[in-house]
């Protein structure tokens, strides 16, 4: 860690990066707006870290996955029914098996995670665009599955489930900032060990399975194998993301996790970038504050309507945001940053994934 | 392998002898489903076969352009589901437009010409749509299939939001304009009666029976458009060798363009199809993206005849699993059937990582 043999790239993001962890560690503490830390902020780090696991898979894997949402989804439904009791005062729908917050937490993580390993198996012998039509498939499955069976979800999903929270985090409602540094914190984490991963053996090899399946098959490399375990460890973050914001948002219905949540979630991965994690959390970032600032009565510039584009809504406006920023830059926000600086750039992850070289090994 | 192969033996042996009915006193088992078994109830099997086929039928229509696109050009269309959407709508505003009978019509109100023209409308106004998408955002990111897929999610989301923002348009009077409410076309008037099978005394709907006349129509024009013309012949071409193909001084962008034209214009057919049997309404853009994928993974990607397969398959397997899934206790066991569409893919591509007619796999 020392400073001077950095490059002013690095340089420059790492003094961004530490003014922006100094400005979330403070905010709540030091009074600024609490709309921000409750609503944006939060949601930037619950759903940044559900956008990063599908840049993980990404960048790392050459798997864009379109299960993200659905896995996060799972976690938050699987929670619900492991936390919530019934009863007078429960909530309506649910197994209600009334477990411990703490251990249906780790439950939660742990059957999402084996979730994902499950779907990561069926589908490993793809990649690319294959990998991308199945998870969207698991995607919209879970969807119908959730809304049929009533027995742990049907439409409305579990509510209340910000009531059963494990002791540290206390009543969401009452100590909103205690659910902040708990997800800031998680988001450290799952970024930490993000990059942790990507320096292992096991990651390594991973982007070598990326970047030449058939040769790392021949070098002796178990390719499906790799795949399964990084979907594995996709589908454990999302689950963390997941869980927080069954906290966050008290309930958890298949609506979470219908094809417009999971475009949107795909929507904060390509703002950012699905070159760099770290574009994640800007890409969630953005997004929010799109979200909660761009209304009916946002005029915006140029163009000149009223917010709503030929009578459409904000969808239709993140469309036409998406739509420019795929065309213009496929690395998104981070790609864009990178064309700064003239250092050496990174492979583009659109070209990376359309090479042959990622077809499936058989 | 033999325990996959031994699910489906089982799957069949419960269908045909195992289920039965509830008993009188509504007691339940693992056996009981809601028709019983084919030996003991055989016009409601029938049906149900008649059923798969129809639902089948509407399937390989809007998937196997999906299919034709993707085998094509390797674009896999996301907005293939928004445009069926699209499509279903434009057509539903021509029929009101002709018939003028506003919200709920009949089909003894309806004609032949009043189903047609909605649909000679429909299918080339979508094909404008994915030709203008064609042309001015994929045809230049030709190769970059993520690249093409995100651009087509992105002309997804602006034109599911311009549905809800400008359809349905004509509605009866106290129903809410706009917002992509469910609406129904209409098949003409002489489709609306049964046909006597004399078949365990089955009477069957003329209009399912169309339905599948139209898939096959559509099955066999595909087929004899792909293999016994010259586009077809260069279609076939490019499919296999895109750079050769055009090194040979054939114009591989024109057939493409056509392709892709002919691909949007078969979501518009299904849509007319399928929303005059069921309805149409905003939100089903979502299904009917997952029906055409499921089809096309299964049956392989890309392929016609892997699209028939798929489109059977998915539909037997949706059909039957709503249908004789146990009823055991209250809430079981017929809920579950989404799961049963992932158990088939997985079964697939479990053996078959490119489906079932997939090459290379």
């Amino acid at each position: 860690m020392n400073p001077s043999t950095w490059t002013l790239r690095q340089q420059v993001e790492r003094g961004i990066a530490a003014v922006a962890l100094v400005i979330v560690i403070i905010w709540p503490a030091a009074g600024w707006s609490s709309y921000w830390s409750h609503t944006i902020l939060l949601e930037t780090f619950i759903f940044g870290m559900a956008a990063a696991s599908l840049v993980f898979l990404s960048a790392y894997g050459g798997m864009v996955s379109l299960a993200q949402t659905a896995l996060f989804g799972m976690a938050g439904i699987i929670f619900g029914n492991l936390a919530t009791k019934g009863g007078p005062g429960g909530t309506s729908k649910g197994l209600h098996l009334g477990w411990d917050p703490t251990v249906a937490l780790i439950g939660a993580i742990v059957l999402t995670t084996m979730l994902g390993l499950i779907g990561g198996a069926v589908a490993a012998r793809s990649a690319g665009i294959y990998f991308l039509m199945i998870t969207l498939t698991y995607s919209v499955i879970a969807v119908y599955t959730l809304g049929q069976v009533t027995k742990i979800s049907g439409f409305s999903g579990i509510g209340g489930i910000n009531n059963y929270t494990p002791g540290w985090i206390g009543d969401v409602l009452a100590h909103p900032n205690r659910l902040y540094y708990v997800a800031l914190g998680v988001t450290l984490f799952a970024y930490v060990v993000i990059r942790y991963i990507v320096r292992t053996p096991f990651g390594i090899a991973l982007q070598g399975v990326r970047d030449e399946p058939i040769r790392a098959a021949s070098l002796g490399f178990n390719v499906p194998l790799h795949r399964t375990l990084a979907f594995g460890f996709g589908a454990f973050l999302a689950a963390l993301a997941g869980v927080l914001y069954a906290w966050f948002a008290g309930q958890v219905s298949p609506g979470d996790v219908d094809l417009p949540q999971t475009i949107n979630l795909l929507i904060m991965a390509v703002i950012g970038g699905l070159v760099r994690i770290e574009g994640a959390w800007v890409g969630a970032f953005v997004f929010f504050l799109m979200q909660n600032y761009i209304t009916s009565s946002t005029h915006v510039p140029l163009i000149g309507f009223g917010g709503t584009i030929f009578g459409g809504s904000f969808n239709t406006l993140i469309g036409i945001i998406f739509l420019a920023i795929v065309v213009v830059s496929p690395d998104g926000l981070m790609g864009l940053w990178g064309r700064l600086f003239n250092t050496r750039r990174r492979p583009k992850g659109g070209e990376r994934t359309a090479a042959p070289a990622t077809e499936p090994a058989n | 392998m033999w325990v996959a192969l031994g699910c489906i033996v089982f799957a069949f042996v419960f269908v045909l002898f195992v289920a039965t009915i509830p008993g009188a006193e509504g007691q339940t088992s693992w056996r009981t489903t809601t028709f019983g078994s084919a030996v003991h109830d055989p016009s409601s099997f029938l049906k149900i076969v008649l059923d798969s086929l129809s639902f089948a039928a509407a399937l390989f229509i809007v998937a196997s352009g999906f299919a034709l696109i993707f085998g094509l050009m390797r674009v896999v269309n996301m907005a293939h589901g928004a445009f069926y959407l699209l499509a279903g709508y434009i057509a539903y505003e021509v029929q009101q437009g002709m018939t003028g009978q506003g919200f709920s019509l009949q089909s003894s109100e309806v004609n032949t010409w009043e189903w047609l023209v909605p649909l000679l409308v429909a299918a080339p106004c979508i094909a404008v749509v994915g030709y203008v998408m064609q042309q001015a955002f994929l045809r230049w990111n030709q190769g970059q299939e993520l690249r093409q897929a995100l651009i087509t999610i992105a002309v997804s989301v602006i034109v599911a939001d311009q549905i809800i923002a400008h359809f349905p348009r004509n509605v009866g009077a106290g129903t809410q304009k706009f917002g992509g409410n469910a609406v129904d076309l209409t098949w003409p008037g002489w489709t609306d009666r049964f046909v006597d099978l004399h078949v365990g005394g089955v009477q069957y709907s003329l209009a399912k029976f169309v339905m599948i006349g139209i898939g096959i129509a559509v099955g066999v024009g595909l087929w004899l458009w792909l293999y016994k013309t010259k586009t077809g012949m260069v279609i076939r071409a490019g499919v296999d060798d895109e750079q050769m193909t055009s090194a040979l001084g054939i114009n591989i962008q024109k057939t493409f363009a056509i392709a892709f034209v002919v691909g949007c214009m078969l979501a518009a057919l299904g849509a007319v199809v399928w929303a005059s049997q069921s309805n149409i309404s905003s939100g089903q853009d979502g299904q009917w993206l997952l029906n055409s994928l499921v089809v096309v993974i299964v049956g392989g990607m890309g392929s016609i005849f892997g699209a028939a397969a798929g489109a059977i398959l998915f539909a037997f397997v949706a059909n039957f699993g709503a249908s004789y899934l146990p009823t055991t206790g209250s809430d079981c066991c017929t809920q579950y059937s989404s799961i049963l569409t992932f158990v088939l893919i997985a079964l697939v591509l479990a053996f078959r990582p490119r489906g079932l007619f997939g090459r290379g796999g």
